[in-house]
C-alpha cells in the first residue's frame, strides 16, 4: 500500500484530481497515470488493506466498517416530489478505497446490444425518459475484455446461448460450482432454459500479489483478505501506485468543485480527516463517486455561474435513477448444501434477458442465479421461512437444520428510467460535516414490479424441479432502499437531457468529467459494475486523446 | 437447579467488584459447579461486566436462555452471550444502552402484572418466562434482507433477540459465539478456506457440458 507514491501540494496542479476511488475512479486512476499524468485521488473513506478486514459480522452489518454511516452521512426517504422526505437510511456504498468493490458480490455480466438500443427497438414507454444510449456495444467490447483480463474475472466463454459476441475469452476458467449451482442447473435444464458457469470478479486462478479464492465464505458485504476478489482495491489501484504518479489520498471528503470566471474547474475543495478545508488543484476534475454522491457533489458546486448546480444546465443532475428490480427466493433441501462455503454465485441464465412485452404484459428482462450470499448472523434474520419462530426452541432447532441447507436464486431485472426518481439534496438534514444530506425520491415504475413478480414465479418454478422441500420469497415491493446507483448523470448526445457526452465530458463544464454508475442511460438486467468499469477504461482513452490534442486545457 | 443459582450467584458476585482477588480466587469453584465444559474456556479470562449490573446481568442472562434455550445441542448460554452483550453496550452497540436501561423496569412490570407472586423474571419458571417474552413480541415479519434493509431493533425484547442471535453466531474469533458452540448448532465449520466438494448436491458432478444442439437458442 501507498508504495512509490508520490506527494503532491494541493497548491500544485496536478493533471486530473480523481473524486472517488471504486470501480471506475480506480480504473481511470490507473489508465491516466499509466498514459503519464499526474493524478490525485480523493476518497472520502479511509485506505484499509487485506490486513484491516475480518468475518466481523458486526463490524460490517452493524458498525459499516466498509460503507457510508447512517449516523455520519444520514439520508432521507419521499416516494414522490409531493411528500416530506423522512429521516431513514436509504443508500448502501462502500466508503473506502476501492468503494463498493470491496464488498460487492462480484458478478460480473457483460451489458448486451440491446442494453444500448432498446428504445429504438420497441419504442417510447409511457412516463419514463427511457432512451438509446449515444454509444453501442460494439463501442464496448474491447473495454469489456480489458476488464476481464487487467482485473481478473473468472468464467466460461460461449457457455450462454445470449452472450454478446466477445473478442477473447476469459483469461481464466469459471470458480468451482457449488450445490446451489448444481440443483439450478438442473432444474434449469429440465425447464428447457440455458444455465452457465457465473462470469465472476473474483479470481479462479492465483495472480502475482493475489491469490486464488480459497472459498471462505465471507464475500458479499465483505472485504476479501487474500486479494482474491477483484476489487479496485486489489487491481487498480495497485497498478496505479506503480506509475509512481499516482496519489491516493484517503480521508478526504469532496465538497465542492470550484469553478473560476471562465466556468471551468480548477480543483475539488475538501476535508481532511480533521476536518480542514483544502483546495486540491487540477487541470481537469474527474467525479467518480458514484450515482448518488457524484450526483449531490455537484448540487453542492451549485454558485452564482452555476444556480442549479455544476454541469445542470439541463436540470437533469440526480434525476432518471435506476436501481435494478428482483430480490430473492429462498429454497431448502434435505441435504446439506454447505453453500456458506465459497463465493455468492456460481450458476446464471439470460433466458430472459428480453422478455417479449406482447405475451407477459409489461417491459423488462432479466437474469436469474443461484447462490448464498448470507452470513450466519445474516442468515438468522433474513434466511429463514417467514413462518418460522423468531425465537425459542422451533427458532433455534430451524436454524440448526436450514442454515447449511438453503440456497436462494436472486432474480436481477431492468428498471426504468423516470424523472422523479432521484437523488437531491435535503433542505433540512445536515450530515457530521454540516452539509446537505442525501435525499432520496423513488417509486417503482410498475413494470419492474411485475417484472420482478414474474421473475420470482420462474424461481419458484425452479424450486419444484428438483422438488426442494420447501421454497419461499415475498412479493416485490416499492424499494426505498438503494445499494445500484444507476442514471443519475446520463451519457448523451443531446445537452438538454443528459448531462455528459459521449466521452464523459459533462456539456456545461469543459474540463469536468463523470464516470460511475450516473453515466448509465438504462439498467441493464441487474449487474452493472462490469459496464461501470468498461466505461472506465473507455473514458480514460477518450479523456487521454483529448488532452493529447489539447482540447481538455484550451 | 443448582446450576441455575450457582450461576446466578457467581454473577451476582461477579459484578460487584467487591474483590477481584475473590472471584479469581473462587472462579474454579465456580465452574465446578456448572456442567458445561465450554465454562472452562472463560475460566482464562474470568468475566467482568461492564454495563450490567448482576441483577440485570441475571434477567438478560435467563431471557437470553430463551431465545436460543441449550438442549442436547448449546445454547446463547454456553456460547457466553450474556458477556457479548454485555461488552457490546460498552463498545458497538453503545447506543443500545438506553433501550436496556429502560427495558428492565418495563420487564419488572409486566412480570409483576402477569405473575404477581413472581419476585422476577428469572425466578419464573420457563414457561412462565416464555408467557413475559410473547408479550413484549411484536410477531413482526422477519427482515428479508438484512444487508440492504437493516433490521432496526423496535423495543428492549428485539434488541435483545438481535443481541443474542448475534452473540451466539458471530465468527469466534470476535469475542462471541464461545467455543464456536453456535457454528457447532448451525453447522458452519470454524474454518475459512474450503475446497470443493462442498456439499451433497455437487459432490458427484461431472463438469459443465453444453445443452445438446436441439435445445439451443431458440
Amino acid at each position: 500500500m501507498m508504495v512509490n507514491q508520490p506527494k503532491y501540494k494541493t497548491s500544485d496542479e496536478v493533471d486530473f484530481v480523481i473524486i472517488g476511488s471504486g470501480a471506475a475512479g480506480g480504473i481511470l486512476a490507473k489508465e491516466l497515470s499509466t498514459n503519464g499524468f499526474r493524478v490525485v485521488v480523493l476518497e472520502q473513506g479511509p485506505y484499509l488493506t487485506e490486513a484491516d478486514f475480518t468475518h466481523n459480522e458486526i463490524e460490517i452489518l452493524a458498525q459499516d466498517k466498509l460503507t457510508n454511516h447512517p449516523k455520519l452521512q444520514p439520508n432521507t426517504f419521499r416516494k414522490t416530489p409531493d411528500e416530506k422526505a423522512k429521516l431513514q437510511r436509504a443508500v448502501l456504498y462502500g466508503r473506502c478505497v476501492g468503494g463498493t468493490s470491496v464488498h460487492f458480490t462480484a458478478n460480473f455480466w457483460r451489458f448486451h446490444e440491446i442494453d444500448f438500443i432498446e428504445r429504438s427497438k420497441i419504442g417510447p414507454i409511457p412516463g419514463t425518459t427511457f432512451a438509446d444510449w449515444p454509444i453501442t456495444y460494439a463501442d464496448l467490447e474491447p473495454y469489456y475484455t480489458k476488464v476481464e483480463w487487467e482485473i481478473g474475472v473468472s468464467g466460461l466463454a460461449g457457455a450462454s446461448p445470449f452472450d454478446p459476441p466477445r473478442s477473447k475469452p476469459y483469461p481464466m476458467p469459471p470458480l468451482p460450482v457449488k450445490s446451489s449451482g448444481v440443483i439450478f442447473e438442473r432444474a434449469a435444464r429440465k425447464l428447457g432454459w440455458h444455465p452457465y458457469p457465473a462470469p465472476m470478479a473474483i479470481l479462479s486462478q492465483a495472480r502475482p500479489g493475489r491469490s486464488a479464492c480459497i472459498n471462505c465464505g465471507f464475500c458479499l458485504a465483505f472485504g476479501c483478505e487474500v486479494g482474491a476478489k477483484s476489487s479496485s482495491l486489489a487491481t487498480a489501484i495497485r497498478m496505479a501506485e506503480k506509475t509512481g504518479r499516482c496519489e491516493i489520498r484517503p480521508n478526504s471528503y469532496v465538497h465542492r468543485i470550484e469553478t473560476d470566471a471562465h466556468g471551468r474547474a480548477v480543483g475539488a475543495v475538501y476535508f481532511d480527516e480533521k476536518r480542514n478545508t483544502h483546495l486540491q488543484k487540477a487541470k481537469a476534475v474527474v467525479v467518480c463517486a458514484n450515482g448518488a454522491e457524484t450526483p449531490r457533489l455537484l448540487l453542492l458546486s451549485a454558485n452564482k455561474q452555476f444556480p442549479n448546480g455544476l454541469a445542470n444546465s439541463s436540470g437533469w443532475v440526480g434525476k432518471n435513477l435506476m436501481l435494478n428490480s428482483g430480490g430473492p427466493v429462498f429454497g431448502q433441501f434435505e441435504d446439506p448444501l454447505n453453500d456458506y462455503k465459497g463465493f455468492a454465485v456460481s450458476r446464471v441464465f439470460h433466458d430472459f434477458y428480453e422478455l417479449d412485452h406482447d405475451k407477459v404484459g409489461f417491459y423488462g428482462g432479466g437474469g436469474l442465479d443461484a447462490r448464498f450470499d448470507l452470513t450466519p448472523i445474516g442468515f438468522s434474520f433474513g434466511g429463514l421461512p417467514p413462518d418460522t419462530p423468531r425465537w425459542g426452541k422451533d427458532f433455534k432447532a430451524a436454524l440448526a437444520h436450514n442454515f447449511d441447507r438453503t440456497m436462494e436464486i436472486f432474480c436481477h431485472g431492468t428498471s426504468l428510467p423516470v424523472e422523479n426518481n432521484s437523488f437531491s439534496l435535503d433542505p433540512d438534514l445536515k450530515d457530521a460535516w454540516g452539509l446537505p444530506a442525501l435525499r432520496l425520491t423513488y417509486k417503482d415504475h410498475p413494470d419492474d414490479l411485475k417484472l420482478a413478480n414474474w421473475m420470482y414465479a420462474r424461481a419458484h418454478e425452479l424450486f419444484e424441479a428438483p422438488g426442494a422441500s420447501k421454497h419461499w420469497g415475498f412479493p416485490a415491493a416499492e424499494s426505498q432502499f438503494a445499494v445500484h446507483l444507476l442514471g443519475t448523470c446520463r451519457m448523451g448526445n443531446d445537452p438538454k437531457t443528459s448531462v455528459i457526452n459521449a466521452d464523459h465530458r459533462t456539456h456545461d463544464v469543459k474540463n469536468l468529467f463523470l464516470c460511475d454508475g450516473s453515466s448509465l442511460v438504462t439498467s441493464g438486467r441487474g449487474q452493472p459494475t462490469m459496464t461501470i468499469e468498461a466505461l472506465a477504461f473507455r473514458a480514460a482513452d477518450r479523456i487521454t486523446a483529448l488532452a493529447k490534442r489539447g482540447e481538455i486545457s484550451a | 437447579m443448582i446450576n441455575e443459582l450457582s450461576r446466578r450467584t457467581f454473577l451476582l458476585r461477579a459484578g460487584t467488584g467487591i474483590s477481584a482477588a475473590w472471584i479469581s480466587a473462587n472462579w474454579p469453584a465456580l465452574l465446578s459447579a456448572a456442567k458445561h465444559a465450554h465454562s472452562a474456556a472463560r475460566a482464562a479470562k474470568p468475566p467482568k461486566l461492564e454495563f450490567f449490573t448482576p441483577e440485570q446481568a441475571i434477567e438478560v442472562d435467563a431471557i437470553s436462555a430463551r431465545i436460543i434455550p441449550t438442549d442436547d445441542l448449546p445454547g446463547a448460554r454456553e456460547a457466553g452471550v450474556l458477556y457479548f452483550i454485555d461488552r457490546g453496550l460498552a463498545t458497538f452497540a453503545a447506543d443500545d444502552q438506553s433501550t436496556y436501561r429502560e427495558g428492565f423496569p418495563e420487564l419488572q412490570a409486566r412480570v409483576t402484572d402477569m405473575f404477581p407472586n413472581a419476585a422476577k423474571y428469572s425466578a419464573l419458571a420457563p414457561e412462565q418466562q416464555d408467557e413475559v417474552l410473547h408479550s413484549f413480541d411484536e410477531k413482526t415479519e422477519s427482515a428479508r434482507r438484512p444487508f440492504r434493509a437493516r433490521p432496526g431493533a423496535r423495543n428492549f425484547f428485539e434488541t435483545l433477540r438481535q443481541h443474542t442471535i448475534a452473540g451466539f453466531l458471530i465468527d469466534p474469533d470476535y469475542s462471541g459465539n464461545d467455543s464456536g458452540a453456535g457454528w457447532k448448532v448451525i453447522g458452519r465449520e470454524r474454518e475459512h478456506a474450503f475446497q470443493p466438494p462442498f456439499g451433497y448436491y455437487d459432490k458427484d458432478y461431472p463438469g459443465w457440458q453444453p445443452m445438446p444442439k436441439e435445445a439451443d437458442k431458440k
